[in-house]
């Protein structure tokens, strides 16, 4: 019962952070505000998460990847909308997130090898 | 019409598509245990077995896509749940607070410049590179971000998915060559320049990448889309 109680609490999260998402005037999706109100929640109460609550998150982050292949699969279905700049896109989407993950890395290694 | 008759039945698609999706995965994930390399990425191999598979049996993609509910709607729930890993980790993001933020801001306004910038100068469209511009939010956020700056929304979603599946191929051998493969910059990395499928890569490695990447994904996402109209008006070109 105890799993099933934190499963509801995590649909019940996302359930109020798809609502208040709605109300916010930036393009925030719901299951995002409900993470930043689970994790508030925790902070506020200055309390742990208990083992069910740690069991049932880590057994949904552990597969975290499959639930992404149905929206992924798409990328098949709209390569054809590619087809005219393909030279463009590629390049410039291999490029940037080299870009991002090499200067996010670089800022992190810095920081932290600063502080020790 | 005679020419789109699928060879499955539309009553067994609720099962047929997520037994497809779970066991494509589970053969990405065999296939990376038994060769180690980390171009055998097992969202990858998924995806591209699914999309042949529903070539060769001519199903659509949307068909295929409604049949898959039951695994896509998890993702909400498994989004929230990133909030665990980050509130056991507090203290380590306390302590590193002014080094993650510093690296967000960076990670997130490079993001955004760069994937504008390099459409533009190789001779994309002005449509495709706003559509590039918000890639590394995750999908949603990005989404939302290229429709309101008039980019295309599919496209984006592909950019978004596709940035997401080249950081998850491309985090570990790279940083681990520069040696700034820390559990920290793993995390904000992977969150940041590629949202949840680049996390899906770090979160099995290390709890703290796994808080960092959760909380990357969040305020990367709060960033973009608080920055993403700022930087495509003072990008004109």
């Amino acid at each position: 019962m105890h799993l099933l109680r934190s499963y509801f609490v995590l649909l019940l999260c996302q359930l109020i952070g798809e609502t208040l998402s709605r109300g916010i005037p930036l393009p925030i999706p719901g299951p995002v505000v409900g993470m930043a109100l689970l994790a508030a929640w925790y902070i506020g109460r200055r309390t742990q998460p208990g083992e069910h609550m740690t069991r049932a998150a880590n057994g949904l982050l552990a597969w975290l990847g499959l639930l992404f292949v149905p929206a992924g699969v798409g990328i098949v279905a709209n390569l054809a909308l590619m087809r005219s700049e393909w030279l463009p896109i590629s390049v410039a989407l291999v490029g940037s997130t080299a870009l991002t993950l090499l200067a996010t890395a670089w800022m992190m290694h810095r920081g932290e090898r600063s502080v020790g | 019409m005679s020419a789109n008759v699928t060879t499955v039945s539309p009553t067994l698609m609720p099962i047929f598509a997520p037994c497809l999706t779970i066991g494509a995965y589970l053969l990405g994930v065999e296939v990376q245990g038994r060769w180690r390399s980390p171009i055998l990425n097992p969202v990858l191999i998924a995806i591209l077995l699914v999309g042949v598979t529903l070539r060769l049996c001519n199903i659509s993609y949307g068909t295929y896509f409604s049949g898959a509910q039951m695994i896509h709607l998890l993702l909400g729930p498994a989004t929230v749940a990133l909030a665990i890993p980050l509130v056991v980790s507090l203290d380590h993001i306390r302590r590193g607070a002014r080094t993650i933020f510093t690296a967000l801001v960076v990670g997130s306004v490079t993001g955004m410049v760069s994937g504008y910038a390099l459409v533009r100068l190789l001779g994309g469209s002005r449509l495709v590179a706003l559509s590039m511009l918000p890639k590394s939010a995750t999908t949603p956020i990005a989404i939302e971000i290229a429709r309101s700056l008039g980019g295309v929304p599919p496209l984006a979603a592909v950019f978004a998915i596709g940035g997401g599946i080249l950081v998850a191929v491309g985090i570990n051998p790279i940083l681990r060559c520069l040696k700034w493969d820390s559990p920290g910059a793993l995390g904000i990395a992977a969150g940041t320049a590629g949202s949840g499928i680049g996390a899906s890569q770090v979160i099995p490695q290390h709890p703290l990448a796994a808080a960092f990447a959760g909380l990357a994904i969040g305020l990367n996402g709060l960033l973009t889309a608080v920055l993403a109209p700022l930087i495509s008006l003072s990008l004109r070109h």
